[in-house]
C-alpha cells in the first residue's frame, strides 16, 4: 500500500533530517569557522534550490557518488542505491536543512544559567547535554520540528518521480489506468490530510509534555 | 555584635586564592587578589558593582577561568594551562568536575532546571554525578527541603514557586552534594524585598551550623551578623579586609567608609 511507503519514507527522512539537523546545528554553533561555513553552505544550497531538483540530483548523481566512495574503499563494482534509499536521503537532506535552523534557534533559547548550574554541580559535558541541554532544547524545538515534519511528509510526494511506489506514485498510476483522476487524487488528498492531522495531534501532545514546568500545570 | 566567632588561622584551609588575575578583553576585572577561607569561615565579599567580587567567586569553581594565579581547594591546586592563543583553560576537565562537586554554588537568578520538579532538581546531581542510590538521594532531598521550609513544594515545578522559595530550593540543591564549601553569588539580589528575609534565615542557619561559606552580598547588616571575615573589593583589588566589626564599623579606608555610608541600612 502506498500510504505505508509514504509514512516509511517520511519517518526515515525526518529521523535522518533530525540527525543531520543536530550535526548542522552543532556545526553552526561551534567556534570553528570552517564548520560554520560548511553548515551555512549546506543550508543555503538545500533551502535555496527547488526540492524536486535535490531529488533529481541525488537520483541521477547519488549512485555515481556512492560508487566513487565504494571504490575509494577498494570495492570495484557499481553501487546502485535503490529508490527508497535515494528518497530518504533526498528528503532527509531537505528536512535536515530546516531542522538545522530550528535546532540552532532552540539551543540558543536555553537560558545559559541552566547550563552554568549544571557545570557548578560537577556535571560532565556529556551529562549536561543529556540531562539539561537536550530536554530544554526539545521544548523550544518541538513547535518548529512539527512544521518540518509536515513539510517532510508532503515532500515525499516529490519522490514519486523516481518511480518509488509511494502514495503519490500509486495514485498517479491508478488515476491514469482507471481514467478517474479526480476520485484517486481526491482520495490521496484525504489520506495526506489524515496523516498530517494525526501527526499534528501527536506533536501537540509531545509539546504539552515537554512544556511541563513551563506553563502552569 | 556578630554570632560567628573569628575562625583561628590554624584551622585547615578550605579555599586558598592566590594572586588571581582575570581579564575580559581589555578590561582587567581582578588585578591580583588573594583570599583564604579556613574551615568554618564565613567570608563576605562586598564592594560596588564592577569591583570584581562576583568574578572572584566564579573563579573559585572555575565558572570563570582566571588568567593568572592559583586556586587551591581543600589542599588540591586546580591545574590550569595556556592555549596557543594565550587563553587560560583547565588542564584536566575531570579534575575541575571533581572539585566542583565539593563546592556548592547558589546563583543570583536561582537557575533551577525548569523541566524538572523541585525534588528532581535536588536529587539530579547526587544521583547522576556522585552515583548515590536514588532512594537514598530522595530521602536526603526531602530532609533538605524540609530544612529550608519547602517540603510541600517537592513535586512542584520551579515556575510554580515564588522567588524566595526557588532560591531556597536552589540552596537545597547545592547542599544535596554535601559540599565542603558553599558559594553564594548575591543570593537575595533578584528577590522582592519581602522575600529576602526567608532566604537570609536559611543562610544564617547554615552559618550557625559551622558551614564554610563565601558570600557575595549587598546586605551589609547581614554581612556584619554572619561573617567571620569581610573582604572589601575595589576595582579588582582588595581595599580592606578583616573582622566585620573592624571593616564595617571602623574601616581604615575612606573608600570603604563612603561605600558604607551609602549601603549600611542596618537591617538584616
Amino acid at each position: 500500500m502506498g500510504t505505508a511507503m509514504t509514512v516509511a519514507v517520511a519517518v526515515s527522512a525526518f529521523a535522518f533530517g533530525i540527525l543531520v539537523g543536530s550535526i548542522g546545528a552543532s556545526a553552526k554553533l561551534s567556534h570553528s569557522l570552517a564548520l560554520n561555513v560548511l553548515a551555512d553552505v549546506y543550508t543555503t544550497i538545500v533551502r535555496g534550490i527547488p526540492e524536486l531538483l535535490v531529488i533529481y540530483l541525488l537520483f541521477f548523481g547519488g549512485s555515481g557518488v556512492a560508487t566513487a566512495i565504494a571504490s575509494a574503499f577498494g570495492y570495484d563494482g557499481r553501487v546502485d542505491l535503490n529508490a527508497f534509499t535515494i528518497g530518504v536521503l533526498a528528503v532527509g537532506l531537505i528536512s535536515g536543512a530546516y531542522s538545522t535552523e530550528v535546532i540552532r534557534g532552540a539551543v540558543q533559547s536555553v537560558p545559559f544559567g541552566q547550563i552554568e548550574a549544571a557545570r557548578a554541580c560537577g556535571m560532565s559535558r556529556w551529562l549536561i547535554l543529556r540531562r539539561v541541554l537536550v530536554p530544554q532544547t526539545l521544548r523550544f524545538a518541538l513547535p518548529g520540528l512539527g512544521n518540518v515534519w509536515q513539510l517532510t511528509l508532503k515532500d515525499t510526494a516529490l519522490v514519486s518521480v523516481t518511480a518509488l511506489a509511494e502514495l503519490m506514485r500509486i495514485t498517479h498510476l491508478a488515476a491514469g489506468a482507471t481514467r478517474q483522476p479526480f476520485l484517486f487524487y481526491g482520495t490521496a488528498a484525504v489520506l495526506y490530510l489524515m496523516l498530517t492531522t494525526v501527526s499534528t495531534a501527536l506533536f501537540n501532545r509531545a509539546e504539552i509534555s515537554a512544556n511541563r514546568g513551563v506553563r502552569r500545570a | 555584635m556578630h554570632r560567628h566567632p573569628p575562625v583561628s588561622d590554624s584551622a585547615p584551609a578550605a579555599v586558598v586564592v592566590e594572586d588571581l588575575h582575570k581579564r575580559f578583553g581589555e578590561l582587567e576585572v581582578l588585578k591580583g587578589v588573594s583570599v583564604t577561607a579556613h574551615e568554618g569561615d564565613v567570608i563576605t565579599l562586598i564592594g560596588s558593582s564592577g569591583s570584581g567580587k562576583s568574578t572572584l567567586l566564579r573563579c573559585i569553581n572555575m565558572l570563570e577561568i582566571p588568567d593568572d594565579g592559583r586556586v587551591v581547594i581543600g589542599g588540591e591546586a586546580i591545574a590550569l594551562k595556556k592555549t596557543r592563543g594565550g587563553a587560560s583553560v583547565p588542564a584536566d576537565a575531570r579534575q575541575v568536575e571533581r572539585i566542583r562537586t565539593r563546592l556548592g554554588m547558589v546563583f543570583q537568578s536561582f537557575n533551577l532546571w525548569t523541566h524538572m520538579t523541585i525534588l528532581q532538581n535536588v536529587i539530579e546531581a547526587p544521583v547522576h554525578v556522585l552515583g548515590v542510590p536514588k532512594a537514598e538521594a530522595v530521602d536526603r532531598a526531602r530532609m533538605l527541603l524540609d530544612k529550608v521550609g519547602i517540603l510541600a513544594k517537592a513535586d512542584s515545578y520551579p515556575v510554580q514557586l515564588s522567588g524566595g522559595q526557588q532560591q531556597r530550593a536552589a540552596i537545597a540543591r547545592a547542599l544535596a552534594m554535601q559540599p565542603k564549601v558553599m558559594l553564594f553569588d548575591e543570593p537575595t539580589s533578584a528577590l522582592d524585598p519581602e522575600l529576602v528575609g526567608e532566604v537570609l534565615r536559611v543562610i544564617r542557619q547554615l552559618a550557625d551550623e559551622g558551614n564554610t561559606m563565601i558570600l557575595v552580598t549587598h546586605e551589609m547588616g547581614f554581612a556584619r551578623e554572619v561573617a567571620s571575615k569581610v573582604v572589601f573589593l575595589h576595582q579588582g583589588r582588595i581595599e580592606e579586609e578583616g573582622s566585620p566589626d573592624k571593616v564595617l564599623t571602623n574601616p581604615d579606608s575612606d573608600r570603604v567608609r563612603q561605600f558604607l555610608s551609602r549601603h549600611l541600612s542596618g537591617a538584616a
